[in-house]
């Protein structure tokens, strides 16, 4: 309306104070909020670790979680358990230049480019941790699939091998084509198959649909419409249980590395 | 103050009549990335439709002090700010959908139909009518996006709000699901045949040829 709109002192004062506004309203936001997000974060990463156990029985996570999971975490060019924070943040630390070794060529399978030095892995305790009977380990991986990396947990019975299960748990690939990796039908193929052959060399096989033979120890099915997030599912499995994955670490508990602790 | 039949103009004329997608084709973006699934497209349509009312609300109340040479960048910050406070809100109180929903959360900002409205309608109207104008056109948009979505969900994953309608044939059942809906094209092909079928019955949006 007022013509003394445009001059360059009230175009100021107005953006100015604009921003001002504008800012106080979104740290404000952001500050208040963040403990309520940081909750729900790592509770969802303490569900997603429980699903992939079996031991998701009931709604109080938290509760299910510190009764059944211990986190430990793993040197991964050595395989040797190492002491960290709880508070440790392995996504920060996958691209962390510190912390993380970089990946070329041949070395970067799931196309991941880098990867962190510790990792987290999570040892499940199905009659409680008290009863010191490990059921499972939770390892955590990730891999380039189409348009996203996929992250998922993969639960291991005791003897480092056997698939107990897998669960996607975060992917951004095609919804209901390649998105189907979170499906619990695809996933369940992957139950009591073996992670590693008998030489310890990463063994899974994705075949395309419909070609795995059921009574095959390694192969699965891949996706129908999704051959290459099937790939990169492959990938992941290759990369993970390779020597730059968690190969040394599983060799290690193969050699009874969870036994006496 | 504005009367009831103007109000009622401004708060359901976007549905049909004047709908923000079908008549003057803002926003398609999002209407494509976002109706894969039912759960998903909600929770976007309430985000949109709370961040076109305030941010009409605002810009409208401080219209008489924006000056027109940075007017844009003003109503950019406004949106932006309000976008970035539904996107904070939803990862405190609804994670599981924000995960999903996080970049096209972000992507508001960007979406035409707030733009549009801010500069159209806001600019030169009072803030209570600024407001209801917001929400009529989030809820034009939301016609549109879960229309969209029931067809793309239910035809590509046989699910209504995640809910197993038809069974599929890979979990057993007998329909055999159309890719096709679940790739972003079909909601083009959805979204004009909408169009279609709303012209033919409100003749007066046909163009003249």
């Amino acid at each position: 309306m007022s013509s003394n709109n445009d001059s360059i002192s009230k175009t100021l004062i107005v953006v100015i104070s604009l921003c001002l506004v504008c800012a106080v309203v979104v740290s404000t936001a952001a500050v208040q909020l963040r403990p309520q997000q940081t909750a729900n974060k790592l509770l969802d990463s303490q569900k997603n670790v429980l699903a992939v156990t079996g031991l998701l029985t009931g709604s109080n996570v938290a509760e299910l979680y510190s009764k059944h999971i211990v986190e430990r975490f793993v040197d991964l060019d050595s395989g040797d358990f190492v002491e960290k924070p709880a508070n440790y943040d392995y996504r920060k630390f996958m691209k962390d230049p510190k912390e993380s070794t970089r990946l070329v060529g041949q070395d970067d399978l799931a196309s991941i480019k880098t990867r962190a030095n510790i990792a987290p892995v999570y040892l499940a305790y199905e009659n409680g941790v008290d009863s010191g009977e490990l059921t499972s380990i939770v390892l955590p991986i990730h891999g380039y699939g189409l348009w996203s990396t996929m992250h998922a947990f993969l639960a291991l019975a005791p003897d480092g091998a056997t698939i107990q299960g897998l669960n996607y748990y975060e992917q951004g690939e095609t919804a209901g084509l390649g998105g189907e990796v979170q499906n619990p039908n695809w996933v369940k193929q992957f139950e009591g198959k073996k992670l590693l052959d008998a030489s310890g060399s990463p063994a899974i096989k994705v075949r395309k649909p419909g070609n795995a033979s059921p009574d095959s120890t390694y192969e699965v099915d891949g996706l129908s419409g999704a051959t290459l997030t099937a790939n990169g599912v492959q990938n992941t499995f290759d990369f993970w249980a390779g020597s730059k994955g968690f190969a040394p670490f599983l060799a290690k508990v193969r050699d009874g590395a969870l036994n006496n602790g | 103050m504005a009367n009831a039949k103007e109000i009622k103009t401004v708060l359901f004329g976007p549905v049909f009549a004047n709908n923000p997608i079908a008549l003057q084709v803002l926003g398609i973006c999002s209407a494509l990335a976002v109706t894969t699934k039912m759960d998903k497209a909600l929770v976007m349509c309430i985000a949109l439709t709370l961040v076109t009312a305030f941010s009409n609300f605002f810009i409208s109340l401080i219209r008489n002090h924006i000056p027109s040479s940075v007017r844009i960048i003003v109503q950019m910050t406004i949106i932006a700010s309000l976008v970035i406070v539904v996107d904070q809100l939803l990862k405190a109180f609804a994670y599981d959908v924000a995960k999903e929903l996080s970049v096209f959360v972000g992507l508001i900002i960007t979406n035409c139909i707030v733009m549009g409205r801010a500069e159209a309608f806001a600019m030169k109207s009072k803030p209570g009518i600024s407001f209801l104008d917001g929400i009529g056109n989030g809820l034009g948009y939301s016609v549109v996006l879960m229309t969209v979505a029931f067809i793309r969900e239910l035809g590509g994953s046989g699910t209504v709000f995640g809910i197993e309608v038809m069974p599929l044939v890979k979990d057993g059942g007998w329909y055999q699901p159309m890719g096709l809906l679940l790739m972003p094209p079909s909601a083009f092909i959805i979204i004009a045949a909408f169009i279609w079928v709303l012209r033919t019955f409100r003749t007066e949006q046909v163009e003249k040829a």
